[in-house]
């Protein structure tokens, strides 16, 4: 395939690199190629490294499309309209519309900055172990049997989406079962987490257009038919992107499925305390299945609760039957971690850590915390008083009855597009809103937009 | 909310029976697994009590107290960030202005790859975290190909690139006779390996050897690399490190530049800048056109997106605060210097020490060598020995992390390795 070559020196000057090139465009294409094992070290094998013939090894690698979440902002940022709303990454802002950062986070980075004794060593593989047992106290409950009894092993992770990682990893290799369960919809990188870890990703349903609510009937029919030991990957509470929970009752019916099928769950707990305002109530889902004693996984991201995104702090959590067992576990997720970044960023789980472990600096959170929840839940009221004054066709109920930041308004692709063409407003294409996005002053913007979207498209 | 409550307490008093397996967990078959040969030493040394202990196992900087250091440019950094900030997704490719200052100090400042755009670069977890994702870009984009690996190497690189499902395979590097590079052999491996092989080299301060080729031995290692069509991959963990100036630590990366490799390279501030735990790097790769760069990075991105979606934002932050600011990037250099300097005056020291306690064997290597490590050329048993009965901690291939050795312990670290090498100790 490939034709011989030889240079006149051991070192090839650009001009006989440019003339060997040329020497091999000339030769026959099907010329086998052999090494003279006398002039071994002048003959240049073509290949895809060598400068002078200008391909690269990776000539073949293709642009990757935008991610659809963050690429909304990048759209966004392009766009020089004065009236622009970004309405896509779920990250929280103001009334003014700007990023916040918790006043009782920029205390405690001080602390940590101000503390000359501090330094930035390595952490071990598995994290702060401060922050590693406050996360699963937090999430768990403090006086949680499973913690009390050392069956829970938890790593600390690259917010919600390392943890996730993780534990998905820990699972293709350790687990029996290599079929994940998500739920239809769920967020967008969800599947490629899974996927790229190794396991196979199958749907259940969970949203109902019709009702824009719970697909309950579905989910129990999938889950139900699911085969036994699957893992069925559940959102604690705040759905993202569509902001429907299950009661509690439905939970139990769940968590009663799940058990008698030995279905595995792996919860993922992103918004904590952003949903209702309250902590222990957003977490109650995960609660009721370790009161059981069963077993599970769970991540918890600090990235909107704490307002740490870029940050980059999470927890994974194990809870398994015994603490001889959790221990081994432990020692297993440090050899998926090592190879990926060896040990985790100190810098935001030190300030969870602070935070967490000071009576005073816990409650001034949860103040802070209630709060944002409290105005987005003030934006969906408005939201949905603006599209009741104008008559927009259709039940929009929903906006007020989904929680968290997130609202699957029910707009089509065109919808959205139109909207992001006409009024500059950025969604991702599913329709879904960020709520902590708005503001009083935005939300006639929105609500005419929704408005004609509606009533032009359909 | 007051039923709400109601029906919870009613949940979690009852210990269901449904389905719960009351006999096995699902992970009973899970063995526990080996601890990290590098990161196990550090945990074994904070577990003992002794007073005399010494820990010269991980690579972590100690000043001559042997305190771990937050550099004068990095604490002033922070002060100027802290409170300024917000803490915002950064994009999956990482701070931009961070990757432009951290190429520059691979590539050069005037690196006409720079000006043409000709570098795809994403911010990294780190050196770990860079070689990672390179380590996976191999594999969905070479999926042939093999990653050629020095003996011996940092051990976590053989689990980069095996969970990154790469196949692995062996250069010669060490020669154990002469304790310095087997460059025969390195050669013939470049040869023998199939065209077009991945070759993963220390840029300087090989890990754990200390080992690094003189400049012509660069410019053979580049030429025979060159001449078979291989890609060159560099970590290069201890820029500024090795020598005590980053421009010259970078010399191999450099030369191979200048012979038209295009290069991977992953970078490290967790040594140099002293970040360690903020887990800061970048993975660069050299392509052919600003086209095939964009497409590259976004790539990258893709692989990154999975993994922790965007990089840590804080760390990222002081790099370029320090080094586009000259009085800062200036005192970051001095600093530099003073680490480098530290730790080539222990070797000195270390070497002399062995000297004057009479000791029969060369120990020459230590002063040949170059960066955080020596190579001893103590045995496993030896290394057990020292630890055992002198509480001197280090990895059992005899890897010494000089940083760790002061003023203060060099004396004692002198005795012990003389006291388990003297001819009839076992």
């Amino acid at each position: 395939m490939r034709p011989q070559v030889s240079l006149s020196g051991a070192h090839g000057s650009p001009t006989d690199r440019r003339l060997s090139a040329l020497a091999r465009h000339l030769a026959d294409a099907h010329s086998a190629f052999s090494m003279d094992s006398q002039n071994a070290n002048q003959t240049i094998s073509p290949s895809p490294t060598a400068a002078f013939n200008g391909d690269s090894v990776f000539a073949n690698v293709v642009r990757a499309p935008e991610d659809p979440i963050l690429g909304v902002t990048v759209a966004y940022n392009k766009d020089t309209s004065p009236i622009k709303l970004n309405l896509g990454v779920g990250a929280y802002r103001t009334e003014e519309g700007k990023p916040l950062i918790l006043n009782v986070v920029r205390r405690a980075e001080q602390m940590l900055v101000n503390d000359q004794s501090r330094v930035k060593e390595y952490l071990p593989i598995i994290g702060l172990a401060d922050f590693n047992k406050l996360s699963a106290k937090l999430i768990f409950g403090a006086d949680s049997p499973a913690i009390q009894e050392n069956r829970v092993t938890t790593v600390q992770g690259l917010s919600g989406t390392g943890s996730l990682r993780v534990g998905a990893e820990f699972l293709a290799k350790h687990y029996h079962q290599r079929t994940i369960y998500i739920p239809q919809p769920t967020w967008g990188n969800h599947p490629k987490i899974f996927t790229i870890a190794g396991l196979s990703v199958k749907t259940y349903r969970y949203y109902d257009p019709s009702t824009r609510g719970l697909h309950f009937q579905g989910l129990l029919e999938d889950l139900g038919s699911a085969p036994t030991g699957a893992i069925v990957l559940l959102h604690a509470c705040a759905h993202n992107p569509t902001g429907v929970d299950p009661t509690l009752e439905q939970w139990e019916q769940i968590r009663k499925l799940m058990r008698s099928k030995g279905l595995l769950p792996f919860f993922d707990s992103a918004y904590q305390g952003f949903a209702s305002g309250s902590l222990d109530a957003d977490a109650q889902a995960v609660r009721i299945f370790v009161a059981d004693g069963g077993e599970c996984l769970a991540a918890q991201s600090y990235a909107k609760n704490m307002g740490l995104y870029g940050e980059r702090v999470g927890a994974l959590s194990i809870v398994c039957r015994t603490a001889d067992v959790a221990s081994k576990v432990e020692s297993q997720l440090k050899l998926v971690i090592r190879p990926m970044y060896s040990n985790p960023p100190i810098h935001g789980a030190s300030i969870v850590a602070t935070i967490l472990k000071d009576r005073d600096m816990f409650h001034e959170w949860t103040i802070e915390l209630k709060a944002m929840a409290d105005r987005i839940i003030t934006m969906r009221q408005k939201l949905f008083d603006a599209l009741s004054s104008r008559g927009t066709p259709g039940d929009w109920s929903h906006i007020i009855k989904q929680i968290g930041m997130f609202t699957f308004t029910g707009l089509n692709t065109e919808q959205v597009a139109f909207m992001t063409k006409e009024y500059h407003i950025y969604m991702t294409s599913d329709g879904r809103i960020s709520m902590a996005g708005l503001s009083s002053k935005t939300v006639p913007h929105l609500a005419d937009a929704i408005h004609a979207a509606v009533t032009r498209i359909v | 909310m007051a039923s709400r409550n109601i029906i919870c307490r009613g949940i979690l008093s009852k210990k269901s029976g449904f389905g719960i397996r009351s006999m096995s967990s699902w992970w009973g078959h899970v063995e526990p697994a080996l601890k990290d040969p590098i990161l196990g030493v550090t945990e074994a040394f904070l577990a003992d009590p002794s007073p005399n202990k010494v820990n010269v196992g991980v690579g972590a900087y100690r000043d001559d107290n042997g305190k771990p250091v937050v550099l004068q440019c990095v604490r002033e950094a922070e002060r100027r960030i802290v409170g300024k900030q917000n803490m915002e997704y950064l994009p999956m490719g990482g701070n931009v202005k961070m990757v432009e200052e951290t190429l520059k100090l691979a590539y050069g400042e005037n690196s006409s790859l720079l000006k043409e755009k000709r570098i795809a670069a994403v911010q990294a977890l780190s050196g770990t975290g860079a070689c990672r994702l390179f380590a996976d870009f191999q594999k969905r984009f070479k999926p042939d190909s093999e990653i050629y690996i020095p003996v011996p190497t940092w051990s976590n690189h053989h689990n980069i690139w095996r969970d990154a499902q790469v196949p692995q395979k062996t250069f010669h590097y060490y020669l154990p006779k002469t304790k310095g590079l087997d460059f025969e052999s390195l050669m013939v491996d470049i040869e023998n390996a199939p065209n077009g092989s991945f070759f993963l080299l220390h840029a300087c301060a090989h890990n754990p050897t200390g080992v690094d080729p003189t400049e012509e031995q660069w410019r053979e290692i580049s030429h025979q690399l060159k001449v078979k069509g291989h890609f060159p991959f560099f970590d290069m963990a201890y820029q500024g490190f090795a020598s005590g100036d980053p421009e010259r630590d970078a010399k191999a990366i450099r030369i191979f530049l200048e012979d038209g490799h295009s290069i991977g390279c992953a970078q490290s501030y967790a040594k140099n800048m002293g970040l360690y735990g903020q887990r800061i790097g970048c993975l660069s790769v050299v392509c052919q056109d600003e086209k095939e760069a964009v497409a590259v990075k976004s790539q990258l991105q893709q692989i990154a997106r999975p993994m922790y979606s965007n990089p840590p934002v804080h760390g990222a932050q002081i790099v370029p605060t320090i080094l586009g600011d000259p009085d800062l990037k200036n005192l970051w250099l001095q600093e530099v210097k003073g680490m480098a300097d530290r730790i080539i005056g222990m070797r000195t020291a270390l070497k002399e020490n062995l000297e004057k306690l009479g000791s029969s064997l060369s120990w020459q290597h230590i002063t040949d060598q170059i960066g955080m490590f020596c190579y001893s050329g103590l045995t496993p048993e030896q290394v057990d020995r020292l630890t055992n009965e002198f509480h001197i901690y280090m990895t059992r291939n005899g890897r010494i992390s000089m940083a760790g050795v002061t003023t203060g312990n060099v004396g004692y670290l002198a005795n012990a390795i003389h006291e388990v090498t003297k001819s009839g100790s076992k």
